[in-house]
């Protein structure tokens, strides 16, 4: 999205954060109340003489106005920001920190994300004590060598003579004890080195996934010439777990068939008449609006042009698939905003919807997005189908209106600033803003 | 000291160093290995005392222990549960199941035999 779409949000924000009236600021830079109004909700255009009035007006840099700091690194902010409430951090100037400081608001948020990820491989590494059966077994077993060998030791330490025959007993006992306790041993570090890397680097299978689509822009290039997914599992599932292995074996398995089904030269054509609206290009492809969203949040940026965000969730609402836009980020860890038309969609199986959204307490960018829920896996008589659910997410061209009134939504509920909502779980940092 | 010590423990040495303090102190102790037929050999052997590892291969410590505790005949059996951890939510887990005591691998000799002298009363 063009920078300056957001410049009337940054304006408004500075405003209220001033405790300046939308009159007062009006005034001061001689237009109407009505008119900054239209300007504050990114529905006209600001610049020249007036953007510096009203820049003079805030005592800010224009720069700070039009250029802003990315949603993602704001949304990094607030999320770090939660996470220690008492540290009283200002989320009321977070725009302003992100604006003027980029380098250590990106810092701040990248070792938020490497807390985070720490704070995951504890967990992970203390499920891994309590449930791993191996793990307990080859403890177990060296505590009890140990204790055997103490128990030997100290009747040998004793004072008094002992019997040569339980000596000798106890003697060989030892001897065996040890040996039997550097092989434990041995074989304990051997099986935590094996898997040290994918235990503490990653999270859960799904987080793994995520990081490997990422890493890979969401585009798979041999798949696109009907390459074999086992061949795309060498290049991409190197150092994953066997559960990730799993997950992403799945997911290159749809993404072969979507490929095959709809090939990247079909569609890229089709983009040029229809643009990224999925259930055009559905219609004029004949391919279902699901694989028409998967296929464009797989294609690369120079067939796209504009880029798009696709969510997939599950029927208990879990995200299976996240790319998320920067001025529509997706949670990585924890539900997102229940009122994305994503589970919507869920109430309404086969229905297309489509909504203009505008994500609360951030830059005021709109976004379309389409979301429909069809069912997973083959028909089966006398039994209800399971859905999941597509979400495609694209920017709102500049020049567009949005089709109805835009939809307030959220990212996560921790991180909304609105305070009376229906779908809401938990209390929000920003309700005091 | 006399009376009777029935130990449920598959590690063969930690068995000998056991009876071997036991003994020495006038107990009669008789030695168990297999979890699926430990609880019959409970009650066959009527022990004063049980010692009870908690991983044995066939059955765990806590299922024979919670089994026990079931029957009326071995109900108020004074038990000292061993387990080679000791998060509080092990030893929580124990005391749900009805060990009388609980121990922590590796234990010394005298923690053992001061526990089964507090458990039979001696």
């Amino acid at each position: 999205m063009p920078k300056d779409t957001l410049t009337g949000s940054r304006i408004r924000e500075r405003r209220i954060a001033q405790g300046v009236r939308q009159a007062e600021l009006a005034r001061i830079a001689g237009i109407s109340a009505s008119y900054l109004n239209l300007i504050e909700h990114n529905r006209r255009r600001i610049g020249g003489k007036l953007l510096l009035d009203i820049a003079e007006a805030l005592g800010v840099e224009p720069t700070h106005l039009t250029e802003g700091a990315g949603a993602a690194l704001i949304a990094g902010l607030r999320e770090a920001a939660s996470d220690l409430p008492d540290a009283g951090a200002e989320l009321d100037r977070t725009d302003e920190f992100a604006g003027r400081f980029p380098g250590w608001a990106a810092a701040l948020v990248a070792t938020r994300a490497r807390v985070a990820q720490l704070e995951r491989s504890v967990e992970v590494l203390t499920d891994r004590m309590t449930h791993d059966p191996q793990l307990a077994a080859s403890l177990h077993e060296m505590l009890s060598t140990v204790t055997a060998i103490r128990s030997a030791a100290s009747i040998l330490a004793e004072p008094g003579d002992i019997d040569p025959d339980w000596q000798s007993r106890f003697h060989r006992n030892i001897y065996e004890d040890s040996a039997r306790l550097a092989e434990t041993s041995r074989g304990l570090v051997t099986y935590l080195e094996a898997d040290n890397e994918q235990a503490t680097e990653t999270g859960t299978p799904q987080e793994e996934l995520d990081g490997a689509l990422e890493k890979a822009e969401h585009h798979i290039p041999e798949l696109e010439q009907q390459a074999d997914v086992a061949q795309v599992m060498t290049r991409l599932g190197r150092g994953l777990s066997s559960a990730a292995q799993s997950l992403l074996r799945a997911w290159l398995e749809r993404y072969a068939a979507d490929a095959k089904a709809l090939p990247m030269n079909d569609l890229a054509k089709a983009l040029t008449a229809h643009g990224t609206d999925a259930l055009a290009l559905s219609v004029a492809l004949d391919q279902p609006p699901t694989r028409v969203m998967r296929r464009l949040a797989a294609m690369p940026a120079e067939v796209l042009g504009d880029p798009v965000g696709l969510a997939i969730c599950d029927a208990s609402g879990v995200l299976s698939y996240r790319k998320p836009l920067p001025d529509f980020p997706m949670p990585r860890f924890g539900a997102a905003c229940p009122l994305w038309p994503l589970y919507k969609a869920l109430n309404r199986p086969y229905a297309v919807l489509s909504a203009d959204l505008v994500q609360l307490g951030r830059s005021g960018a709109t976004v379309r997005v389409e979301a429909q829920a069809t069912p997973v896996g083959p028909p089966q008589a006398n039994s209800d189908p399971l859905f999941e659910a597509h979400m495609l997410v694209r920017p709102l061209p500049v020049s567009r209106e949005p089709a109805s009134p835009s939809a307030d939504v959220g990212i996560t509920c921790r991180i909304c600033p609105r305070v009376k909502c229906i779908g809401r779980r938990e209390p929000s940092i920003l309700s005091a803003l | 000291m006399s009376g009777k010590v029935l130990l449920i423990e598959d590690e063969p040495n930690i068995i000998e160093a056991i009876k071997f303090i036991l003994s020495r102190e006038g107990w009669q102790v008789h030695a168990h290995s297999n979890g699926e037929t430990a609880v019959q050999t409970v009650r066959d052997r009527t022990p004063d005392v049980l010692i009870l590892d908690a991983m044995l291969p066939g059955r765990s410590g806590y299922d024979i222990l919670r089994e026990l505790r079931e029957d009326i005949s071995t109900q108020s059996l004074p038990i000292l549960m061993l387990t080679a951890r000791g998060q509080t939510k092990d030893r929580e887990m124990a005391e749900r199941a009805g060990a009388s005591r609980f121990m922590t691998k590796p234990f010394s000799n005298s923690e053992v035999l001061d526990a089964v002298k507090a458990l039979s009363g001696a």
